[in-house]
């Protein structure tokens, strides 16, 4: 695949806001058609890299495409050529939906404005709904009402900035099941989330902490380059076998689950040693694959210890 | 009309800007942002309110309750000489509309404390031996005393009262007594005035108001309109699409242009079947030229609103600029008594030359010619809030 094939293909992105670098030389390459997740701790850079993209901040450094096109030189075409949903609902709560639907329309100069305006409402389920202030809409129609306009100028490229932060698991699934139609069409997807359950619907994850990208890939990849190693323990008086594993050498997560608690490290064999002593009859301890939040976490303790000042 | 002629200007400085050259002002993008105003305008009760209401409020405190000639003030009447002058002054003074003999004292000491009370804004003595030195050609003292806390409230009353003592006495030195008459006295008040005759306030007062209301709603309704955008987070997705600056800042002026031009017909209305106004001159005139004035202001309500961080802000800035626009602009007090820095300041504000011209052609009866030199001074402050305000807005949210 070459350079041009990529949605994106930028290197070297870097912001800085007076002396603190929120985006520190991060390279990302997206293929078409592909829904890309962004993920990393609040502050990270995540939703200042998509404002980069769209043309919104202006970057440092860096170089690259965006859609075929000079991300830096451009941006006055990628923004009609990319739909950018803002963290907050950024629509006007005073216009109805087809009030802000038309607006937007028109600002992208859609050519069968109100044909567009029309099938946005029918495929988003909202044609009873049009007149209601967009105010007065719950955080999920928000959030349908955001996906709509976003799309109406029928972008390739699409940026989410955690467009289902506060929404129902329902509209959460039917939110990804549209996006996942949208890719197959063909159209991009870079999206930020904390969920871990999104993640794992995304093809390639990126994972950002203090402005550097720690990892990126598949699922199974990330899990992979994390090498954390994860025991699951089952068993009597859970809550007393945390405190005394805690702190040992080479355990460096312990979390509570229910009826069970994991327990992960880096470095197999050390962590093996600490826990060896409490592998007792009362305590069933099976080795699983770490699961993709402890892989975070992991990576956000490392890049903690790498990039503290 | 004015918006192609508007944005033209727009275009114009686009082209010297730098990274402007790549996209031309797009009518269609402007018009979605003409529209959009105007819905949010129409949901908007609060500007609603404003658009009508501070009218409203203004004509009724500055043109009913506001006079700067006060009349019918309360008076005390001392007549320590009971003679037939003393009561020909004081039959005088309740003739007069300046005063109203509410009280009727015994004592100096009483109307010391009249005074001191606030019961009466003046009081008259007219002392024991008053006809005795009159008759005597002594020249006595008739003692008028004000309450002046607020000169503005006496200042036409004293003069009045000079000449009423002065006219009536004489009435009463007949016959013999009639060498008595007072020569000319050691001052004289000339009152003389245009347009005005009977110093009705209201006449200056109402039309300037129709300045003074445009200036403070103008600027504060762009000046919200854009900070509302980034307070409420519709900034950042207003940049996210091709709109141009210069449309939206266009798109926002155009919508206020006709609440401006609202607000001038009603005041035009109540000048002239509330409070009698004559309209001399041309009105259409006046609504052309009015053009230039509410752009000026729309344009430094844009400025603020790229100045500011928020609504309160704005707001802020607003009532700041709105300052000096009051005081120094000719309308609260006559332009000529303020000292010479004080008219430069004034002569830098729109407000001060678009007085002259309400004024003129409400009530001179002035045209295009008498306005002229007043036109230019609105559309060059125009033209540098236009471009301080495009120069400000941002394109990114860096």
């Amino acid at each position: 695949m070459s350079a041009s094939d990529f949605a994106i293909d930028v290197r070297g992105v870097t912001k800085r806001f007076g002396t603190r670098t929120v985006v520190n030389n991060i390279d990302m390459q997206v293929r078409p058609g592909e829904i890309y997740g962004f993920l990393g701790p609040n502050g990270s850079g995540k939703t200042t890299f998509l404002r980069m993209l769209c043309g919104l901040l202006t970057p440092d450094g860096g170089s690259g495409q965006c859609l075929g096109l000079d991300f830096r030189k451009d941006s006055a075409t990628i923004k009609k050529r990319v739909g950018y949903m803002t963290q907050k609902f950024s629509f006007y709560e005073d216009l109805s939906i087809q009030e802000n639907l038309d607006f937007i329309a028109r600002l992208y100069e859609i050519p069968g404005r109100k044909a567009a305006v029309e099938k946005s409402l029918e495929r988003l389920g909202m044609v009873e709904r049009r007149s209601q202030l967009a105010g007065s809409l719950s955080g999920g129609w928000k959030q349908r009402l955001a996906l709509a306009a976003c799309l109406i100028h029928e972008p390739q490229l699409l940026l989410l900035d955690e467009p289902t932060a506060g929404v129902d698991p329902k509209a959460r699934r039917d939110f990804w099941d549209e996006l996942h139609r949208l890719a197959a069409g063909g159209l991009t997807v870079l999206i930020t989330t904390h969920y871990m359950d999104e993640a794992s619907r995304c093809h390639r994850l990126a994972y950002i902490a203090y402005g550097n990208l720690l990892a990126r890939g598949t699922v199974d990849e990330v899990v992979k380059a994390g090498g954390l190693t994860t025991w699951e323990v089952f068993g009597e008086n859970l809550p007393a076998l945390e405190d005394k594993i805690r702190g040992l050498p080479g355990v460096e997560q312990v979390v509570a689950f229910g009826t069970t608690i994991h327990v992960s490290g880096r470095d197999a064999e050390k962590l093996r040693a600490s826990i060896a002593p409490f592998m007792t009859n009362a305590h069933h301890w099976t080795k699983i694959e770490a699961g993709l939040e402890d892989v975070f976490i992991s990576l956000m303790d490392t890049a903690k210890d790498n990039f503290a000042q | 009309m004015a918006c192609v002629h508007s944005s033209f200007v727009i275009r114009h400085f686009f082209a010297k800007g730098v990274r402007m050259k790549r996209y031309a002002f797009n009518v269609r993008r402007f018009w979605a942002v003409v529209i959009k105003e105007f819905i949010q305008m129409r949901r908007d009760r609060m500007t609603f309110a404003m658009m009508i209401g501070i009218p409203l409020i203004q004509l009724t405190l500055f043109g009913y309750a506001i006079n700067s000639n006060p009349k019918h003030l309360p008076t005390a009447v001392y007549a320590a000489d009971n003679s037939q002058f003393s009561r020909t002054i004081v039959w005088a003074l309740r003739n007069s509309s300046y005063f109203d003999i509410t009280r009727e004292a015994r004592s100096e000491d009483e109307i010391k404390t009249m005074l001191a009370e606030g019961k009466v804004q003046f009081a008259v003595t007219v002392p024991v031996d008053f006809s005795r030195k009159l008759l005597r050609g002594e020249k006595p003292d008739l003692l008028l005393e004000a309450d002046a806390t607020d000169p503005a409230a006496v200042g036409f009353a004293m003069s009045a009262i000079n000449q009423l003592a002065l006219t009536v006495v004489n009435r009463d030195l007949t016959g013999p007594l009639a060498k008595l008459r007072a020569g000319p006295a050691p001052f004289t008040i000339t009152t003389h005035q245009h347009y005005n005759p009977e110093n009705i306030s209201q006449y200056n007062i109402v039309p300037g108001l129709m300045a003074v209301i445009l200036t403070m709603t103008m600027v504060m309704f762009t000046g919200l309109a854009i900070t509302r955008e980034r307070e409420s987070g519709t900034m950042e997705n207003l940049l996210s699409t091709p709109v141009h600056p210069g449309e939206v800042i266009m798109g926002k002026i155009v919508p206020y242009i006709m609440v401006g031009y609202i607000q001038v017909l009603l005041i035009l209305v109540a000048a002239k079947f509330l409070f009698s106004v004559p309209i001399v001159g041309s009105v259409p005139l006046l609504l052309v030229l009015a053009l230039l004035f509410i752009v000026a202001h729309l344009a430094v309500g844009i400025t603020f609103s790229t100045l500011a961080q928020n609504q309160r802000q704005a707001m802020q800035m607003g009532m700041f600029f709105f300052l000096p626009n009051i005081l120094l602009s000719g309308y609260m007090f006559p332009f000529r008594g303020m000292p010479g820095w004080a008219q430069d300041i004034g002569e830098c504000l729109p407000l001060t030359h678009f007085l002259r011209i309400v004024r003129g052609i409400l009530l001179k009866g002035n045209g295009l010619t008498e306005c002229a030199p007043d036109l230019w001074p609105i559309a060059l402050f125009l033209v540098v809030m236009l471009t301080i305000g495009i120069k400000r807005y941002r394109q990114t949210l860096d």
